[in-house]
């Protein structure tokens, strides 16, 4: 059993935003996906939706340009985590992060960024179709296989026969 | 917090803006959304104003729940005096302007008078904004969207359009917001249009506080989780709306070719399966978990490969069984042009349905068509008469005017055709078998329309203590109920019952599928109570939110009677009456109303709606509704 980590399947997102909304409410106490660790992108035409939060990178850049070293690996969870006691605010982790995940909130004062729910994601629990998805990192892999497999096997089953 | 929302008056001839609170006591009155439209919308237009002049007023507005925990908070809702019916004119639609609009500051627009050129209104973050519209008027509602998005540079700004339906004053023009949430019925699109108002755009930043989160969050999930584990949602969640046709269909109660049957058989290529093999996944609007229509492309013809969401269960009438089509692939065309374009679904649909029934009768020729072959079942006339009538060219500009003028137009023996209720068409359902159905459509306060108290769970047969679970609660209830759908009996209560209920729910900014519509266990005013308190903050019993639902629902009747209706509107056409059902179940067919117990029926729902026979609410019932003030007449 490996630790768990967040994937997204764009194919199963229906473009609801009920993981902005929760994911602000729980950390915020108020609507406001402007706030939120998570967000929605979308493409209209074609249609296309993507859930982007933060990837808990390995070798994570907001990490590695932190002055303070306020930016620490939550070891228990495998998230990238931020310490606010030694955070003094400069920001650089907001330029730095290639996904767009550490966000301002210029009414706290404060950067902030997916914790995972200390291991209980909101936005996995309360998205029906799981499109974010929180699952052993072991599971991922034989997961998707099993959905290629069952495509194999149905076009093998069409055609070679 | 979720109640520092404001009320934003515009007037587009003096370009003047002003942002005012909620008062509380309209608050505990109307509760929001579609409630306190009613109040501004009966306040603000003088009785008898013309529809699409400058006196009228547009009120859009998000529910007191929109963009907070509440299953799916992402209704708008728009009002206006109707230019198709001359009456309360009111629209719902889904997407995520709502949310949007709160999170800009706004909880309502209301807008007056008429700009000099095209314009759009830009709200955000507690700031309002006249802008120019010249280089939008003209699009469709796909690209009128996508140019504001750009020209304002934000992708997540969501606007609300009208087409060149709306533009062309088409009577039954809508307001688009998305893809395909649509503000349809009563022609709330031409009255944007006669203001020269292309679109409202919103963008915000601003929080809503929610009054207790964790226990918020919480009680979401078990609402959420009460609504997707019904068998409706689940097969919404899979299919879509379009579920319901096979079912419907194959009972018997579906309009078919106008209105001669009420099943359209062979009708396989029209089933929900199908519409699989065109669909690239599902769509939601904000915070739903039903997700119940498709994100498609076209497959045939001149569309071919062109994206659009939908289809819904009405346009599957509306270009299919209405007009005798059996392509799903014109069905996809039709919901596309009619959402670009801005027009009503169900309208236009059964316009050209009506139409279709004139031709093969002789009333119209090749003359009024100009050569186009309006036979049952052409998909080419279909896609053409959708075109004419968004464009009014050809037999499309009388169309465009709405059942009741066209048929002015084209005479007297065209009249005998037309299924409407005042003036505005059915959809694509056929009441004939189901009493309470065919009540909640004669007496809507919008006109005919399922969607303002149709009793739907009474085709299930439900065991009767179910009924007696729902419809005896709150106020109390001690008449009969009925679980057969050919009674008469019982039905008024039912139907009275789910119009205030609609009414509440709309109030919240709430979807109707998240309440007891298609399914008998979803949330309603128990749950709707608890809703309010944890995001909100604010104590509503069940009977507080029965009596705001009830008094709303009663300004849209006193909005109706102010501009001259009486109780012969509250009727059907005469072919309910006179023409049995042919098709369908046992017992479906052979099925026609029957005048005498339907006027009893309706003697029925004004006494329970405490509304005096001629259908006007006794003074007794306006005083303890705290809204004598607006029917000075009927002062005690």
């Amino acid at each position: 059993m490996g630790k768990k980590i967040m994937i997204v399947d764009p194919e199963k997102c229906t473009g609801c935003r009920n993981c902005e909304l929760v994911c602000s409410v729980k950390h915020n106490g108020v609507s406001n996906p402007s706030v939120a660790r998570i967000h929605v992108v979308k493409w209209d035409n074609p249609s296309m939706y993507i859930p982007m939060r933060c990837q808990h990178c390995e070798d994570a850049p907001c990490m590695a340009v932190c002055p303070k070293e306020a930016i620490y690996r939550n070891e228990e969870l495998g998230s990238v985590s931020i310490n606010h006691d030694l955070c003094i605010g400069c920001k650089m982790c907001v330029s730095a992060c290639p996904f767009g995940a550490m966000g301002w909130n210029p009414k706290r004062g404060r950067i902030f960024k997916c914790d995972l729910c200390h291991g209980e994601p909101q936005c996995v629990r309360f998205c029906d179709t799981k499109a974010v998805d929180y699952v052993e990192s072991s599971k991922v892999d034989s997961d998707r296989m099993r959905e290629a497999a069952v495509n194999y096997a149905e076009l093998t089953r069409r055609y070679v026969r | 917090m979720a109640l520092n929302r404001k009320i934003a008056f515009i007037d587009l001839t003096t370009e003047t803006i002003s942002l005012e609170p909620i008062p509380m006591e309209w608050r505990r009155k109307f509760v929001g959304g579609r409630g306190l439209d009613a109040y501004l919308l009966y306040t603000n237009t003088p009785g008898g104003c013309d529809p699409l002049g400058p006196d009228n007023v547009i009120v859009i507005s998000a529910g007191l729940l929109g963009g907070t925990l509440a299953s799916s908070a992402s209704r708008t809702h728009i009002a206006a005096k109707s230019p198709l019916t001359n009456l309360f004119g009111s629209a719902s639609m889904g997407g995520f302007f709502a949310p949007e609009m709160r999170w800009a500051g706004i909880d309502h627009f209301v807008i007056r008078g008429k700009a000099s050129r095209p314009v759009y209104i830009f709200a955000h973050d507690g700031e309002i904004e006249i802008k120019e519209a010249d280089h939008i008027w003209g699009t469709g509602v796909y690209n009128a969207q996508a140019i504001i998005c750009k020209e304002l540079g934000d992708e997540e700004t969501q606007s609300l359009c009208i087409g060149p339906a709306g533009e062309n004053l088409v009577r039954y023009a809508s307001v688009i917001t998305g893809r395909k949430d649509a503000g349809a019925r009563t022609g709330m699109g031409a009255v944007l249009g006669s203001k020269n108002l292309k679109a409202v755009a919103c963008r915000g930043t601003m929080e809503i506080e929610i009054y207790k989160p964790e226990e918020a969050l919480e009680y979401n999930k078990q609402a959420i989780d009460q609504v997707i584990s019904s068998k409706a949602s689940q097969s919404m969640q899979r299919w879509g709306t379009n579920f319901m046709f096979g079912i419907t269909n194959t009972t018997g109660l579906v309009r078919t070719r106008n209105f001669q049957y009420n099943q359209l058989p062979k009708s396989e290529d029209l089933e929900a399966e199908n519409l699989e093999q065109y669909s690239i996944g599902m769509d939601a609007c904000f915070g739903c978990q039903v997700h119940c229509r498709h994100r498609y492309l076209i497959k045939d013809g001149e569309y071919a490969g062109t994206y659009a969401v939908g289809p819904d269960y009405t346009s599957q009438g509306a270009f299919g069984a209405e007009v005798g089509c059996r392509s799903m692939n014109t069905v996809l065309v039709g919901n596309y042009l009619v959402n670009d374009y801005g027009i009503d679904t169900l309208e236009t649909g059964s316009m050209i349905a009506w139409a279709m029934e004139l031709y093969e009768k002789g009333i119209i020729t090749d003359k009024e068509t100009h050569g186009l072959k309006l036979e049952w079942g052409s998909d080419t006339a279909v896609t053409e008469m959708i075109k004419q009538i968004a464009f009014r060219k050809g037999l499309g500009d009388t169309l465009a005017e709405g059942p009741l003028r066209a048929a002015r137009r084209l005479g007297p023996e065209s009249m005998k055709y037309l299924v409407q209720v005042k003036g505005m068409s059915n959809l694509n359902t056929d009441e004939r078998a189901a009493p309470a159905l065919a009540l909640s459509v004669a007496v809507s306060s919008r006109g005919s329309d399922h969607l303002r108290g149709i009793p739907a769970i009474d085709l299930y047969n439900l065991p009767m203590d179910v009924l007696d679970r729902i419809y005896r609660h709150p106020g109390g209830y001690d008449g009969p109920l009925a679980n057969s759908f050919s009674e008469y009996e019982g039905k008024p209560r039912m139907v009275m019952w789910q119009e205030l209920c609609y009414m509440a729910v709309e109030s919240l900014g709430v979807c109707k599928y998240h309440t007891v519509f298609l399914s008998p266990n979803h949330p309603a005013f128990t749950e709707f109570s608890r809703l309010i308190e944890l995001n909100t903050g604010l104590e509503f019993s069940e009977m507080d939110l029965w009596d705001c639902a009830n008094r709303s629902y009663t300004i849209e009747r006193l909005f109706n009677l102010r501009e001259g209706m009486t109780r012969a509107d509250d009727w059907l056409s005469d072919r309910y009456f006179d023409e049995p059902t042919q098709l369908g179940l046992p017992g479906v067919r052979g099925k026609r109303i029957d005048r005498q117990k339907f006027n009893g029926m309706l003697d029925e729902y004004y006494r329970l709606h405490e509304w005096d026979e001629a259908g006007i609410p006794t003074p007794q019932l306006l005083k303890k509704l705290d809204i004598s003030d607006l029917w000075p007449s009927r002062q005690i």
